[in-house]
């Protein structure tokens, strides 16, 4: 497999218009974590960790700029070190495949649209994302949005970009917002939880001022026969302590309300962001709903074998399931959602599409725009499965 | 007025009769509006220097007769310019002459209420504030709140991104927005976003939110709400200089402290504004910061303490916290006069919209100073100072010959001193027509180029809201062409493998 590695932005702008030119499709490719996902393909690939190191970082600014191939742990040791975050708790998909170590860049997290379960509250990589330098698949170099946390000049193409899986234009540097590392995190469980009754317990705290930043519940299936549910507080002291007081007494109903221990509550979060509790799948589903359509969604999958965690205060479910994909993506549709094939063996991803098929209008439209930046369809690899033009492995 | 607006089409304009006749059959009754004098209130939005009566106005009620509207008028080639309550600050709805004008203030139904997933369905013509009051009884609100919340539409703060003071904590209107219904230029319904986090593929919805009615006409607008904060409480801050105070704002922030305001006036601000109303502000400084807190009454009384310590330690005189509801409401009394406070100090005023990187806002004020000598006009700064938004408010006066056009003049040069400080042209008002012209300061023609790719990629005959945002509209078969760069390659210095 042909591997360039550009290191400036006009490298990469040549890179991709000959790529154009020849009709060989190229694949826009960080630290590889991610490259386990979507259908087989064969692509010339375009690695970009030669794009790497930050351009600008200015703690009070809260904006970070910094070159797309550089390591996310980079970024987050960096950052830490001024008592910062990405808020949006991208992490790194490599161990899901089996990686060993630190592999996922800023670009592929921002690219691939990760984030974890500070999502529901403090927003996706969508929304940290304030501006960027890329050249789109004309080969042309560009630059969209910018390096302050508050701008609405001309269409956020960062929005575009975030989540786009590499298939409208190479980012090579990129403008994040980041934000204090909150001083004190808390976590307030409940045990032994029915999903429905988690379901409603996660509603009621995250109608009410506890300011509860992150829900999720382990069913008894994947937490030790016992089921589990947490709710992330953070903040500064005093506050966090003033509104953990609420819960007991506003869940009552549910049972006990208990503060679990730092350690052993960082583990079941980090366990949460990375579905490590369904680790052994060998099927992996991501499936984002509205949170009141998670249970009808496991309801549904529960005869096939199923099992599942909560995030999102149920509108996100980690789903091992490797019984019909059809009936995994309708249960979706009807919760008003859609389904990520995260993880699959290759015979699988080679027949079903691993991002959720659009409706034909929004297809369409999709279609367009990424036209708009690719008319050649040079980023079209075949790993989307849903161009026409594809060059995937039959 | 300095600005062009595209030459209005005279074959357009000789089928007036043929088009309200047209429009007459999809929206029965008083939905269309025809007779000169009603279509005044129609002539500019809240960007008044510019007018311009729209050919035809029409208020369809039904998603299908804008659906309707919007195929007739693509299938005859007549320009369609979307409205809301015509609230912009930046002519996002100044009419064209020989367009539509669709406005969406019949769709004012709120169409559902979720507590349990925290979302509210609107249409597009509910007010923003009308969101709130919807679900206050219930302790929820809509956290986005425009100065002109009152009135403005939240298909306008789709359109326009709109922010509002409390936007550095809680976000702009796209961090708030689950998903649309769009109506195309052709007429086709979509559904972007819906009613869970992330969309299945390319995010749609995110590049319609702040497109400013160019990419599509949004029937339905999906929004988050939030538990209302226990409490609030603000701390009035008053510096001996503005540097001080730009350093109180950085410190606050590296105390990990993100405020849910934090709005800064400068001493001509402070002096006007407390002519107006009378609230106390201390006149005897150069820089006036209002910092609020929200959230339960143990985080408020912890962080305002802090704040004022850090203020203290920058060398603030003034530190006086809200000991209750009505004062807190009479620290921001004087800041939200600060605009029409202006109209003691002159007969016009032009409102700018840059953010800057807020290290670089001592230089800024400066070289705006210095600015204001050469234009010989005078300039008020208040400014959104967690986020770096600055509103400079240009004084002048129409009725003295070349005063606008000075005034225009002078609003350019700071807008091009914000992108030169490493900051952009608009932080929340828009592009519109007002900073259209500016553009090319900020980005290049390639990078122009790629923005206006994705226009014609949802509305290729570039019939909707033309005029708006792009310097020039290029002709989509124009901006199709690829640039290939065969000829220059190989390029033996890259590795291959």
């Amino acid at each position: 497999m042909q591997v360039l590695r550009p290191a400036t932005p006009a490298e990469l702008a040549e890179a991709i218009a000959e790529a154009a030119a020849e009709g060989v499709p190229l694949e826009i490719r960080g630290g590889g974590s991610k490259a386990a996902i979507g259908a087989p393909r064969r692509a010339r690939i375009l690695d970009m960790r030669g794009f790497a190191g930050v351009v600008d970082y200015d703690p009070a600014e809260l904006v970070l700029t910094v070159r797309a191939g550089t390591p996310l742990a980079d970024v987050e040791r960096l950052i830490a070190a001024e008592g910062q975050m990405l808020a949006f708790e991208p992490w790194d998909h490599g161990p899901l495949f089996g990686a060993a170590g630190e592999t996922a860049t800023i670009g592929g997290v921002v690219a691939a649209g990760v984030a974890g379960p500070r999502r529901l509250t403090a927003g996706g990589a969508r929304d940290h994302l304030l501006g960027f330098s890329a050249v789109s698949g004309r080969g042309e170099a560009f630059v969209a949005g910018g390096k302050v946390v508050k701008n609405v000049t001309g269409y956020d193409l960062a929005k575009l970009m975030a989540g786009s899986w590499g298939r409208l234009a190479a980012l090579h540097e990129i403008t994040l917002k980041v934000l204090p590392r909150p001083r004190v995190e808390a976590t307030m469980a409940l045990d032994g939880l029915e999903d429905a009754a988690a379901h409603a317990a996660m509603a009621r705290a995250m109608g009410c001022h506890a300011e509860v930043c992150a829900a999720a519940h382990l069913p008894a299936a994947v937490h030790g026969g016992r089921a589990l549910t947490l709710l992330r507080l953070q903040g500064f002291e005093p506050s966090v302590t003033a509104r953990c007081a609420i819960l007991p007494g506003l869940l009552a109903d549910h049972g006990a309300v208990r503060l679990l221990d730092r350690a052993e509550a960082d583990t079941l979060w980090h366990g949460v962001r990375t579905a490590a509790p369904l680790a052994d799948a060998a099927v992996l589903w991501r499936v984002n709903v509205p949170p009141s359509g998670g249970c009808a969604v496991a309801r549904a999958l529960a005869p096939l074998g199923a099992r599942w965690l909560f995030d999102w205060a149920g509108g996100l479910l980690w789903i091992a399931c490797d019984g019909d994909p059809a009936r995994v993506r309708a249960a979706a549709e009807e919760a008003g959602g859609h389904a990520l094939l995260v993880r699959a063996p290759e015979p699988l991803r080679a027949t079903i599409p691993f991002q959720h098929p659009r409706r034909p209008g929004v297809a369409a439209l999709e279609r367009r725009v990424r036209r708009a930046f690719d008319p050649a369809g040079v980023f079209e690899t075949g790993r989307y499965m849903d161009e026409a033009d594809a060059h995937r492995i039959q | 007025m300095s600005l062009v607006m595209p030459e209005p089409d005279e074959a357009v304009l000789g089928r007036r009769a043929a088009i309200i006749a047209a429009l007459r059959a999809i929206v029965p009754g008083e939905g269309v509006i025809s007779d000169p004098d009603a279509l005044r209130p129609y002539e500019s939005d809240a960007l008044t220097a510019y007018r311009q009566p729209p050919m035809v106005v029409v208020l369809p009620e039904t998603v299908a007769q804008v659906s309707a509207i919007l195929a007739w008028c693509h299938r005859e080639g007549v320009k369609v310019v979307p409205r809301g309550s015509g609230t912009s600050l930046s002519g996002g709805a100044l009419p064209l002459a020989d367009a539509v004008l669709l406005g969406l203030s019949k769709f004012n139904r709120i169409l559902e209420i979720d507590y349990a997933d925290r979302i509210v369905v609107a249409q597009p013509g509910v007010t923003n504030l009308a969101i709130t009051r919807a679900v206050e009884e219930a302790g929820f609100y809509y956290a986005p709140d425009p100065s002109s919340q009152i009135a403005c539409s939240i298909g306008g703060n789709v359109a326009e991104n709109s922010g509002g003071v409390h936007c550095l904590k809680y976000g702009l209107t796209t961090n708030n927005v689950l998903g649309i219904e769009l109506v195309t230029m052709e007429g086709e319904v979509l559904r972007l976003g819906g009613r869970q986090l992330d969309p299945a593929g390319l995010d749609l919805l995110g590049v319609v939110v702040g497109s400013e009615g160019l990419l599509g006409v949004v029937t339905e607008v999906t929004v988050r709400i939030l538990p209302r904060p226990e409490t609030a409480r603000a701390v009035l801050l008053g510096f001996p200089s503005v540097e001080s105070a730009g350093q109180c704002v950085a410190d606050v922030i590296a105390e990990g402290i993100i405020p849910a305001g934090m709005e800064l006036m400068d001493r001509a601000a402070v002096h006007a504004a407390e002519a107006f109303v009378q609230v106390g502000y201390p006149l005897d400084v150069e820089a006036l910061l209002i910092v609020e807190l929200d959230g339960p009454a143990a985080e408020c009384d912890h962080l305002i303490e802090a704040v004022a310590r850090i203020a203290r330690a920058n060398g603030a005189g003034t530190a006086r916290v809200s000991r209750d509801e009505t004062e807190r409401l009479a620290f921001w009394a004087g800041r939200k006069a600060a605009f029409p406070a202006m109209g003691s100090l002159a007969p016009d005023y032009l409102c700018m919209d840059g953010t800057i990187p807020r290290r670089r806002l001592p230089e800024v004020l400066r070289r705006m100073q210095r600015l204001s000598d050469a234009h010989g006009l005078a300039v008020v700064n208040v400014f959104h100072a967690g986020d770096g938004n600055l509103h400079p408010l240009i004084l002048f006066d129409t009725n003295q010959p070349g005063q606008l056009e000075r005034a225009e003049a002078f609003g350019n040069d700071i807008l091009r001193l914000c992108v030169e400080v490493g900051g952009v042209l608009t932080g929340e008002h828009g592009v519109g027509v007002e900073k259209r012209d500016l553009m090319p300061a900020m980005f290049a023609e390639i990078d122009l180029a790629h923005q206006q790719r994705v226009k014609c990629a949802f509305d290729p005959a570039l019939l909707l809201n033309p005029g708006k945002v792009f310097p020039t509209l290029h002709r989509c078969a124009e901006l199709g062409r690829m640039h290939v760069h065969r000829g220059q390659l190989p390029h033996p210095e890259l590795p291959r493998f």
